[in-house]
């Protein structure tokens, strides 16, 4: 069977092709006008609800105010890493280097070193993640034997003025706890040292 | 106080009303643009301009952000490009805004108001030719445009002022044309005049005194016209192909700060201008259905009496809320529909606006011979 050219502008039951009433232009015009200003006047009584009547189910927006209010995240979400702790605070990794290798973007860098207790074999002497070379794939959080490593901080807004300031150093990590309910971050986020305050009001970035 | 001096005194109230409220409305329009559009399209607007009083932030509604917009453009940066006509480069957006703000001069925004014995007429300026006043303001505002697009010394501000001229030229026979229907009808060129005449009962014959004579029913045909072209002089979209911002940046690619803030004003200034002339011409001007110079005279007999005073409120009051509604009516069509093309735009205004405008005045014409009035 041939190829059908069928449904081309050139068709004259294409659906490009305009009608009299889209020609005619004024009445598409006021379909569209009254589509429009019906969302003007329900989402302006949906303000009023809220604003003047405190009802806090209306809702006039779809938007979400991000800094204010932040969308629920999955519990799924590959968020910043943290490095698991044991009881007495050392942490969990072994330096087995398991997450090293498998790192496809090659943005972790393990220094090992002897662990004091007989019993464990070694512990990470630094442990640096670069987040700008991060691609938040996961698969170190799978590749590791002891649980040490997860990303379910909730934390995403890391940033950082220079290159050096995204490594993320094992002290940084360690100190940092697994997200609540929805996602939202309990610790605070890890502020790079470039992008700290200085103590005098001079020289603010 | 000698009589002269009070003279002028009384005729600076309709003067200081009209530029308090046309520079009002050009300021506040940025902040309706921004929040109306957001309500429309389920968003909430712009809303983080905030003060900071005693650690409290106020933010009240997002209405700070003009203020915050002007702080901003008078502490830009103010470019001249090294090879601009400097003088019209700088003069161009004040030509802009000031024939913006001169056209509304005779508007009437209410009737006469007593005061101290004397009789003032709630516009401007009186004029027996009010409405080609308002024209030619309008026709001028383009001269700005023009001197814009020539002076910056860019080829696409130079296209977007030689498209302003093109548009403009479409857009004013289409507004003259379809003005002359009204001016037929009520038999004045004085806006006041039509206001006025606007307050007639329509065909008392069969409706008795219960339907107001106003240009929206006497000239519907001309409103549609009207509205349109005006929205074309207004250069916003859909008609905004001297800006043009998806292809050419337009008559102003080359301004700056304070400047640019101009340009932009003016364009909301003819929004206003716009309003007020449709109010003026087509939606009874200042009536109020049924108020008469006493008070209310209701159709079916009933009367309440009024001081002078309110009922001069009531007036500009209702020509306020006709000029807001318009702007509202303006803002939804602008936020609505998409641009026109450069030569869809000329086509729509020669092909459709002008040729119905002269058919408009021709039923016009023959009607009024039929009816048998002057």
């Amino acid at each position: 069977m041939a190829y059908q050219t069928t449904n081309t502008p050139a068709d004259p039951k294409h659906s490009s092709r305009l009608g009299l009433r889209q020609r005619f232009y004024v009445v598409e015009v006021l379909v569209g006008l009254a589509l429009t200003a019906q969302h003007f006047f329900a989402n302006l009584g949906r303000h009023t609800l809220k604003v003047v009547f405190r009802v806090k189910s209306a809702r006039g927006a779809v938007t979400i105010q991000y800094p204010d209010e932040r969308r629920p995240y999955s519990p799924r979400l590959r968020s910043l890493h943290r490095l698991v702790r044991r009881e007495d605070g050392s942490p969990r990794c072994v330096a087995c280097m398991m997450c090293e290798t498998v790192c496809p973007a090659h943005c972790i860098y393990i220094v090992a070193t002897e662990h004091p207790n007989p019993e464990i074999e070694k512990v990470p002497e630094s442990f640096d993640i670069d987040l700008g070379k991060c691609v938040f794939c996961g698969y170190c959080v799978e590749a590791c034997p002891e649980d040490a490593i997860r990303m379910d901080t909730g934390i995403l807004e890391f940033s950082s003025y220079s290159r050096e300031g995204m490594i993320y150093t094992k002290e940084m990590l360690l100190a940092l706890e697994p997200a609540g309910p929805h996602g939202v971050p309990t610790s605070p986020v890890p502020i790079p040292a470039d992008r700290r305050l200085p103590t005098t009001t001079k020289g603010m970035p | 106080m000698s009589g002269v001096a009070l003279d002028l005194l009384l005729q600076a109230i309709p003067v200081g009303f009209v530029m308090f409220v046309v520079l009002n409305f050009g300021g506040l329009l940025t902040w309706v643009e921004r929040k109306q559009s957001a309500i429309m399209q389920d968003r909430i607007g712009a809303n983080r301009a905030s003060i900071s009083v005693f650690g409290l932030r106020i933010r009240i509604l997002g209405l700070l952000h003009p203020l915050a917009d002007a702080v901003k453009m008078l502490t830009k940066e103010d470019f001249t490009p090294a090879r601009a006509d400097k003088l019209m480069f700088k003069l161009a957006p004040f030509v802009s805004v000031f024939f913006g703000l001169a056209a509304f001069a005779t508007i009437p925004f209410g009737d006469t108001l007593q005061i101290l014995g004397r009789e003032i007429q709630l516009q401007a300026v009186t004029l027996n030719v009010g409405i080609l006043y308002v024209l030619g303001m309008i026709s001028l505002g383009v001269y700005g445009l023009m001197m814009a697009g020539w002076a910056s010394a860019n080829n696409y501000a130079l296209l977007g002022g030689q498209r302003a001229a093109a548009l403009m030229i479409s857009a004013e026979v289409a507004i003259g044309a379809s003005i002359m229907g009204v001016v037929m009808v009520y038999g004045s060129l004085n806006m006041q005049d039509i206001a006025r005449g606007q307050g007639q009962p329509l065909l008392p014959q069969f409706l008795g005194s219960w339907v107001p004579a106003w240009g929206v029913l006497t000239q519907p045909l001309a409103f549609v016209l009207f509205l349109t072209a005006g929205i074309a002089s207004t250069k916003r979209i859909p008609f905004d192909t001297p800006e043009g911002e998806s292809e050419i940046i337009g008559y102003f690619v080359e301004y700056s700060g304070m400047k640019f803030g101009m340009f932009a004003m003016a364009d909301f200034l003819e929004t206003v201008v716009i309003a007020g002339m449709t109010t003026a011409l087509f939606l009874g001007g200042w009536q109020v259905p049924y108020l008469q110079a006493s008070g209310f005279v209701f159709p079916w007999g009933a009367t309440v009496a009024l001081p002078h005073l309110a009922v001069v409120g009531l007036q500009v009051g209702a020509f306020l809320t006709k000029v807001v509604v318009i702007i509202w009516f303006l803002m939804l069509i602008r936020w609505t529909l998409p641009r026109f093309r450069y030569d869809q735009a000329m086509r729509l205004g020669w092909l459709a606006l002008f040729p119905l405008s002269v058919l408009n005045i021709l039923v016009t014409g023959l009607v009024l011979l039929a009816v048998g009035k002057p």
